[in-house]
C-alpha cells in the first residue's frame, strides 16, 4: 500500500487511480449518475473527448489502444449509456484489446429495483469481458481500479468493466492505492516451457516447408523485431492474419501475405502444403481456416499462445507453447536452426509469380477501382495507420496496403463491426498525432457511426475518412450475387446521402473523385488540408473481392472474381 | 462420458454466475452443480459433473481457468476419489406398507427422517447407482416428490484440490 490516507469522494478517487494508472485521455458520454465523476473530471489533467454515441467511446478507446499499446480508457452512464457500450466491448473481447471500462451505476439501494435508467451491465457483459466488477464499498474502489488495469493489460489482453453505483462516487473513503496486485486466481504464464521450445527447434531443423502463420499476438506482445529475425534465420515464409498485418513487412521477400477466406492464393497453397506450421498469437479463427479438417493437413503445428485455452480449441496441435511471444521467440531464435527449406521458398516465389493479387482496371480509363485507391494511399503516405470499417474496403485494404510497421493497422477482426472504423480512428489519431491516419470505410459502414463527425471536428482530429461509395453493402451484395442468383435484397444504398454535404454540415472538409485521375489529388489534398475530412470515392459498384474461399470450403479452394473489363 | 471437476472458486457475488455462463455459452451441458463454502471462508467449491469426450474436457478445464475468480480445477477421476449425492425421497405410504419401506430403506441404509399418516421421508446418500436403485424400489408405492442435491467429491488421500 501507499502511504497515502487522504480523505477524498470516490469520485476524486477515481481521478487519483487514473493518473496512478498514466492514463491521459478517456472517450466517454456523460449522464445523471455520473455527475460526480464529470464534475471531478472538469478540473483533471485528463483530456476526455465527448463522443456522440457511446459506442462510439468504446471504439475510440480501442483505436487508441491498438495505436499505443496502452491500455483504452472510456465511461457511459447507466443503463442505456452501458447497454450501448455493448458492441464496443465485445469487439475489444473478440480481438483481445486492453481496454478499462467504466459505467455509471444507479444507487446501490436501488439496485434490482428496476430503477431508472437500471441495467445489469455486469450481468450483461460477463460474456463479453475478461472480467468485471459491480463496485459495493467506495473503500474497494483503488483496488479494484488497480486490478482492472492489471487484468486488462496482461496475459492476453481483454476489456474489464467496472460498475460504479452512484451513492459510492459520493462516500468519502481513505485514499490507498496498492503497488501490487495479487490475485490468486490470475497468474498468466510469461514463460513457455523450454523442453517444449527445444522440441520445437528439432521441428524447424527437420523441416523441408515450414510456415509461420502470425496473428494478433504478435502485435499485442510487441514481438514482430523477433518475428522476423526468426523468419530470417529459419527461412520461412510468413503469413499473417487480418489483426497481425503490420506485424511483418508486406515488402520482406518472406511475407506472404494474408491467408484464408481472401487471403492471397500462394499464402493459401503454402499453408495447405506445409510440413510445419509454426502458429503464433493466432487461434485458428474459422475465416483463416476454411474446412477445419482439411486445413494444413499434412503439417506438424507448433502453437504459440499465451491463452492456454486457445491450445487445440479449433484444431490439434502437436507442440504447445503457453506464454509470451516476445519470449518464447527470442528463446526459439537461441535453439533454431534453419529449415531445409530452399526448395519450398523457390516453390512459393513461383506461386507469387503465377497468383499475384491483382485487378483488372475499368477499359475506358474513367472509373475507379477499390483497389487502385489503397495503391494511391499507400504511395501517398506509406506510413500511415490504416483504420477499416467491415466489409469489402476492409479486405481491399488488407489485401493492398504496403504495412511496414506494427500498429498501423487496426480493424475489426473478431467480431466485424460495421461501424467501428470511423471512431475508432478518432481514437488513434488522438494517440498518435504525429501520423496520418485514414479510415478506410464502405458507404454502409460509415453511416453506422458518422455523427462521430463531430466529435472529430469539436475536438479538432484530422483524420481522414476515405469512403468506398459503391452504392451497396458491398460485402452482402458480393455474397448474394455468388450465392444468391444476384438477388440483391435490402443491400442496395444507394442515393443516401451525399457524403460531401454532410462533411461541410458537420464543419468538417468533403471532398469527392468520381474519375480515376482525382483520386492522387483529393488524396493529397485531404492529408495537406489538416482537417478532419470525408472524401467520397465513387468506386465501382459490382467490384467484387478476389480471390475468395466459400464459407466452409478447403483454403486451396479458390474462386477468382476478378470482373473482366 | 461423464467427469467430474472440482473448482475452487472465490467465494464472491456473482461468480457462479459467471461459472455456468461459461458453460451456456460454449454449449457445454452441466449434469449436475453443486456449490459451498470450504474450510476457508473466502473459498468455495463447486463439483461439477459435465459430459463429454476428453477433448471437451480439456476445453470445460481451459475455459474454467481462464475465468479471474477459478483458483484451481481439479479432474476427479473417480477409482482415485469418493463421491456422494444425498436424495430425499417422500413416498405414499399407509399403515399397510410403511414396515415394507422401512426395509427397502435399511437395505439401502437410508434413513426415515419425517412420518405422516399417509406419506414419509427417506434420506439416502450414495452414488448415483445407488439412488437410483432405491428409487425404483420406492415407485411403485407412488413418490410424491423426490430432490437430488448433485454429486460432490473428494480425491483420497493428501489434500490436493
Amino acid at each position: 500500500m501507499t502511504e497515502s490516507t487522504e480523505k477524498m469522494t470516490g469520485a476524486r478517487a477515481l481521478i487519483e487511480c487514473l493518473y496512478r494508472e498514466g492514463v491521459d485521455t478517456i472517450f466517454g458520454y456523460p449522464g445523471g449518475v455520473l455527475l460526480p465523476i464529470y464534475d471531478e473530471l472538469y478540473d483533471a489533467d485528463i483530456r476526455h473527448i465527448l463522443v456522440r454515441h457511446e459506442q462510439a467511446a468504446a471504439h475510440a478507446a480501442e483505436g487508441y489502444a491498438r495505436a499505443t499499446g496502452k491500455t483504452g480508457v472510456c465511461i457511459a452512464t447507466s443503463g442505456p449509456g452501458a447497454t450501448n457500450l455493448v458492441t464496443g466491448i465485445a469487439n475489444a473481447y473478440m480481438d483481445s484489446i486492453p481496454m478499462v471500462v467504466f459505467t455509471g451505476q444507479v444507487p446501490s439501494s436501488l439496485l434490482g429495483n428496476d430503477a431508472f435508467q437500471e441495467a445489469n451491465i455486469t450481468g450483461i457483459t460477463m460474456p463479453i469481458t475478461k472480467h468485471n466488477y459491480l463496485v459495493q464499498d467506495a473503500n474497494e474502489l483503488p483496488k479494484v481500479i488497480k486490478e482492472a488495469f492489471h487484468i486488462a493489460s496482461t496475459g492476453r489482453p481483454g476489456p474489464v468493466l467496472v460498475d460504479l453505483p452512484k451513492d459510492i462516487t459520493v462516500q468519502e473513503i481513505d485514499f490507498y492505492y496498492p503497488d501490487k496486485v495479487d490475485l490468486r486466481g490470475y497468474k498468466p504464464t510469461y514463460q513457455g516451457n523450454l523442453q517444449q521450445v527445444k522440441r520445437a527447434a528439432s521441428a524447424i531443423k527437420e523441416s523441408k516447408n515450414p510456415v509461420i502463420y502470425a496473428g494478433g499476438g504478435v502485435i499485442s506482445s510487441d514481438a514482430s523485431k523477433e518475428l522476423r529475425e526468426l523468419a530470417e534465420k529459419i527461412k520461412a515464409p510468413v503469413t499473417t492474419t487480418l489483426t497481425g498485418m503490420g506485424g511483418f513487412p508486406v515488402e520482406h521477400e518472406l511475407f506472404l501475405g494474408m491467408p484464408g477466406m481472401h487471403g492471397a492464393k500462394y499464402a493459401n497453397y503454402a499453408i495447405q502444403e506445409s510440413d510445419l506450421l509454426i502458429a503464433v498469437g493466432a487461434r485458428f479463427d474459422d475465416r483463416v481456416t476454411g474446412k477445419l479438417k482439411a486445413f494444413a493437413s499434412n503439417a506438424k503445428i507448433i502453437h504459440i499462445d499465451i491463452d492456454p485455452a486457445e491450445i487445440s480449441k479449433n484444431v490439434k496441435v502437436d507442440i504447445p507453447i503457453v506464454g509470451d511471444a516476445k519470449w518464447i521467440l527470442q528463446k526459439l531464435l537461441k535453439y533454431a536452426e534453419p529449415a531445409q527449406s530452399e526448395k519450398w521458398l523457390d516453390r512459393i516465389a513461383h506461386w507469387k509469380k503465377v497468383h499475384p493479387l491483382h485487378y483488372v482496371e475499368p477499359a475506358t480509363g474513367d472509373g475507379i477501382k477499390p483497389q487502385y485507391i489503397i495503391e494511391q494511399i499507400t504511395e501517398a503516405c506509406k506510413d500511415a495507420i490504416i483504420v477499416t470499417e467491415v466489409g469489402q474496403h476492409q479486405m481491399w485494404a488488407a489485401q493492398y496496403f504496403k504495412f511496414s510497421e506494427p500498429r498501423t493497422f487496426i480493424t475489426s477482426g473478431g467480431l466485424g463491426t460495421m461501424g467501428y472504423g470511423f471512431p475508432a480512428s478518432i481514437g488513434a489519431k488522438i494517440a498518435r498525432p504525429d501520423k496520418v491516419v485514414f479510415d478506410i470505410a464502405g458507404d454502409g459502414s460509415f453511416q453506422m457511426n458518422s455523427q462521430e463527425l463531430a466529435t472529430a471536428v469539436q475536438e479538432n482530429v484530422p483524420v481522414i475518412v476515405a469512403v468506398f461509395n459503391n452504392g451497396y453493402l458491398g460485402m452482402v451484395r458480393q455474397w448474394q450475387e455468388l450465392f444468391h442468383n444476384r438477388r440483391y435484397s435490402a443491400t442496395c444504398i444507394q442515393n443516401s446521402v451525399d457524403f460531401v454535404k454532410l462533411a461541410e454540415a458537420y464543419g468538417a472538409l468533403g471532398l469527392r473523385a468520381t474519375k480515376r485521375d482525382e483520386v492522387r489529388p483529393v488524396i493529397e489534398e485531404a492529408i495537406a488540408s489538416g482537417r478532419p475530412t470525408v472524401i467520397d470515392f465513387v468506386v465501382e459498384e459490382e467490384e467484387n473481392v478476389s480471390p475468395m474461399v466459400p464459407a466452409g470450403a478447403a483454403i486451396n479452394e479458390i474462386l477468382d472474381l476478378e470482373r473482366k473489363e | 462420458m461423464r467427469h467430474t471437476l472440482a473448482v475452487l472458486v472465490e467465494n464472491k457475488y456473482g461468480v457462479l454466475s459467471r461459472v455456468a455462463g461459461m458453460f451456456s455459452r460454449r454449449g457445454y451441458n452441466i449434469d449436475s452443480l453443486t456449490v459451498g463454502v470450504t474450510d476457508d471462508p473466502t473459498i468455495s467449491r463447486m463439483t461439477i459433473v459435465v459430459m463429454g469426450d476428453d477433448e471437451v474436457l480439456e476445453q470445460v478445464m481451459k475455459q474454467l481457468n481462464k475465468l479471474i475468480d477459478v483458483i484451481r480445477v481439479t479432474d476427479l477421476k473417480s477409482e482415485e476419489s469418493v463421491e456422494r449425492e444425498l436424495a430425499l425421497i417422500k413416498v405414499n405410504s399407509d399403515v399397510t406398507n410403511r414396515s415394507e419401506i422401512m426395509q427397502i430403506a435399511d437395505i439401502f441404509r437410508a434413513r426415515i427422517i419425517d412420518v405422516a399418516s399417509k406419506s414419509m421421508i427417506i434420506e439416502v446418500t450414495g452414488d448415483d447407482g445407488k439412488i437410483t436403485a432405491i428409487e425404483q424400489l420406492l415407485r411403485p408405492f407412488g413418490i410424491k416428490e423426490m430432490v437430488r442435491t448433485g454429486k460432490v467429491a473428494l480425491r483420497r488421500g493428501q489434500k490436493s484440490s
